[in-house]
């Protein structure tokens, strides 16, 4: 096995734009569940409006790149909207449910043919880079070392998606140190006694939908930023995955998505790597390659019982709040 | 709040009630008034209340069994449940249709039967919740500290100086959910006295609070009207209810039955019917046979009762709820 090569494609998954997306909608994840109790399954939705909403601009109305993120932060704003007038009177499950199928519809209109001019249907949408890349302020060439060498675009696109990150993270930690994310993490401990202290605890819940919908978005743009906008991507597993990163870090918590994305994918990365080059040198008898290759997925669900069961505040949860089961 | 306070009665107010206390009386000077409030579960009329007024500046203590819809009223006329009919108003300000967390704003907070402390936040984010109008608890200003710092720090000395009246104040670090269960009680109370209310509702207060918390559960309840708030309480500790109610409204079927001061309520002959049992002074256990006791005439009239209504299973069981209440009140 070529340990060399499965360590340097490990590392660079460390700062790659797939990284970055998943832990802006892990973020966005944290303000939805982790403070504010929000049973929302369907986070793809989001990202693949922000994906949709930044290509679509750019392609068919022929909007800056900039407008093309502030459409596709627009467009999850009216998602939230849309799920959250009907759900978040009823109890946390109704929303579990609705994100779930709403998710989906998401994705099924953008892949049916009946939009097809616009959205491309099942193909997908490429080729509206040229004005992010305009307006790369990078000289062209190769920079970096090691594992982490990338051509101009490649540095843009993720210090862009890191800047963004950087913001969402500062946005967060502003609002949970504050009296608001105080009312916010009340509802989600009990939002009837929030409701008797007087606070509009719908207008609380529709907010928190919406912040963290708009980091979805956001993170669907990151990963639309450097190559291109594939519906297949947007599908529900995605959706398990943010949700995986978000445990594994710890939902209450501003850096354990950061965290969670990077240990996410550096250990996606390891395995996709080192699975296929163990069974091709015949440590793994019994699978071919391409088995090998899938094998990770079955790991990654196994990962998320594991710590669902035994670190259920994720690695920087708080510790106490594991002493006290919640009723 | 003197540990002697108990060994005094408190002092009563008295002339709450214009006229006869009867069923829906008028008050000198009511914060509540409602008027034919119903609401039905399915076929069950759980609360049907003609008039009721509640009065300003004193205890007022709603009582009645299981099923007599005490905490159904509670809910209605905190918004927290919306009646199939009837108007009611707080203050002078009519509440029908008004959302509860407006109720509250208004000045009317309540507690719940099962305690909601706020078991992930600590027991001063839990008080510095129950204030109101924060300017910080708006998102967009909530990003400015500035905004909110001096505000905040007032809140908090607030909440420090009601959380050493409740002794928690050097829990005041703890996670709510590592209180006790009479903590998280005093704690529920505490939190809503930080919105400066005008009437407290608690709905069971002393519900699975041990005795030594008890006394300092009925000091705190006595202190609010001491500091000019009202209080309507829901409660089944009849020596409690004697204790500090200034007013009680007993509550049966759905309906009020009966009003008065405690000693005279207590005397009624429909209150004595629908709470205490008309045989509190036969021995359940004689009654159902276990206990081998003198067959007293008593015994016999309940027994002719029971017999009387065989298939009402609920009835029946009723009356032997009902006795085992008087059990535990006489064994206190």
């Amino acid at each position: 096995m070529d340990w060399e090569a499965i360590l340097s494609n490990t590392a660079s998954w460390l700062i790659s734009p797939e990284t970055i997306a998943y832990a802006l909608a892990a973020l966005g994840l944290a303000v939805h569940f982790g403070y504010g109790g929000l049973l929302n399954f369907g986070m793809a939705g989001f990202m693949a409006l922000g994906a949709y909403g930044y290509a679509i601009s750019i392609l068919t109305f022929g909007l800056p790149w900039w407008a093309g993120i502030i459409v596709g932060m627009l467009a999850s704003v009216v998602f939230a909207f849309i799920l959250g007038i009907p759900t978040l009177r009823l109890r946390a499950d109704y929303l579990a449910i609705v994100t779930i199928a709403a998710a989906e519809i998401v994705r099924l209109l953008f892949t049916t043919q009946v939009f097809d001019e616009v959205t491309n249907s099942a193909d997908g949408l490429g080729n509206y880079h040229e004005g992010f890349r305009a307006a790369n302020p990078f000289p062209e060439g190769t920079y970096g070392f090691g594992p982490w060498e990338y051509n101009a675009n490649g540095w843009w696109v993720r210090i862009f998606g890191i800047g963004l990150l950087i913001v969402a993270a500062l946005l967060v930690w502003l609002l949970m140190r504050s009296p608001w994310g105080r009312v916010l993490k009340g509802i989600r401990e009990d939002e009837d006694a929030v409701r008797a202290l007087g606070k509009n605890v719908f207008a609380y819940k529709m907010q928190a939908l919406i912040v963290g919908g708009v980091f979805g978005a956001l993170g669907g743009v990151v990963f639309a930023l450097p190559s291109a906008v594939v519906p297949s991507v947007y599908v529900t597993s995605l959706t398990f995955f943010i949700w995986t990163i978000l445990l594994l870090g710890g939902a209450a918590t501003v850096f354990g998505p950061l965290l969670g994305a990077v240990i996410f994918w550096v250990i996606m990365g390891f395995l996709s790597n080192v699975l296929p080059a163990m069974a091709s040198s015949g440590l793994l008898p019994f699978m071919s390659t391409t088995q090998a290759a899938t094998l990770r997925f079955i790991l990654v669900g196994l990962a998320l019982m594991l710590i669902v069961i035994f670190r259920p505040q994720g690695i920087l949860g708080n510790k106490k709040e594991l002493t006290f089961v919640k009723q | 709040m003197s540990s002697n306070s108990g060994a005094h009665s408190p002092v009563k107010t008295t002339g709450l009630h214009i006229g006869e206390a009867v069923p829906g009386v008028a008050k000198v000077d009511p914060i509540i008034i409602a008027d034919n409030v119903t609401r039905t579960f399915g076929g069950l009329k759980a609360v049907d209340v003609e008039h009721v007024e509640i009065p300003r500046g004193a205890i007022t203590a709603l009582i009645g069994p299981n099923g007599a819809g005490k905490t159904t009223l509670f809910n209605l006329l905190t918004g927290f449940d919306k009646p199939d009919t009837g108007t009611w108003t707080f203050d002078g300000t009519r509440l029908n249709g008004v959302p509860a967390f407006k109720v509250a704003r208004m000045g009317q907070v309540r507690t719940f039967q099962l305690t909601k402390a706020l078991g992930l936040l600590t027991v001063l984010e839990n008080m510095k919740l129950g204030a109101q109008k924060q300017t910080g608890e708006n998102m967009f200003a909530s990003l400015i500290k500035p905004l909110w710092r001096k505000q905040e720090g007032e809140i908090e000395e607030r909440a420090m100086e009601i959380l050493a009246r409740f002794k928690l104040d050097t829990k005041k670090d703890d996670f709510a959910a590592s209180l006790s269960g009479g903590q998280r009680k005093l704690l529920e109370m505490a939190r809503a006295l930080m919105s400066s209310p005008k009437l407290v509702m608690l709905d069971e207060p002393m519900a699975g609070v041990n005795p030594a918390l008890t006394q300092s559960l009925l000091d705190h309840i006595l202190n609010l009207k001491k500091e000019g708030m009202s209080v309507l309480f829901v409660e089944h500790d009849m020596h409690m209810v004697r204790h500090i109610a200034d007013w009680v409204i007993v509550m049966a079927e759905g309906r009020i039955v009966a009003e008065g001061d405690p000693e005279s309520v207590m005397q009624d002959a429909a209150v004595i019917d629908a709470y205490l049992g008309s045989h509190q002074d036969v021995d359940l256990g004689v009654v159902t046979g276990r206990v081998s006791g003198e067959n007293t005439a008593g015994v016999e009239d309940l027994l002719a009762d029971i017999e009387a209504e065989v298939g009402l299973t609920d009835s029946s069981a009723y009356i032997a709820d009902t006795n085992t209440d008087t059990q535990e009140e006489d064994t206190k």
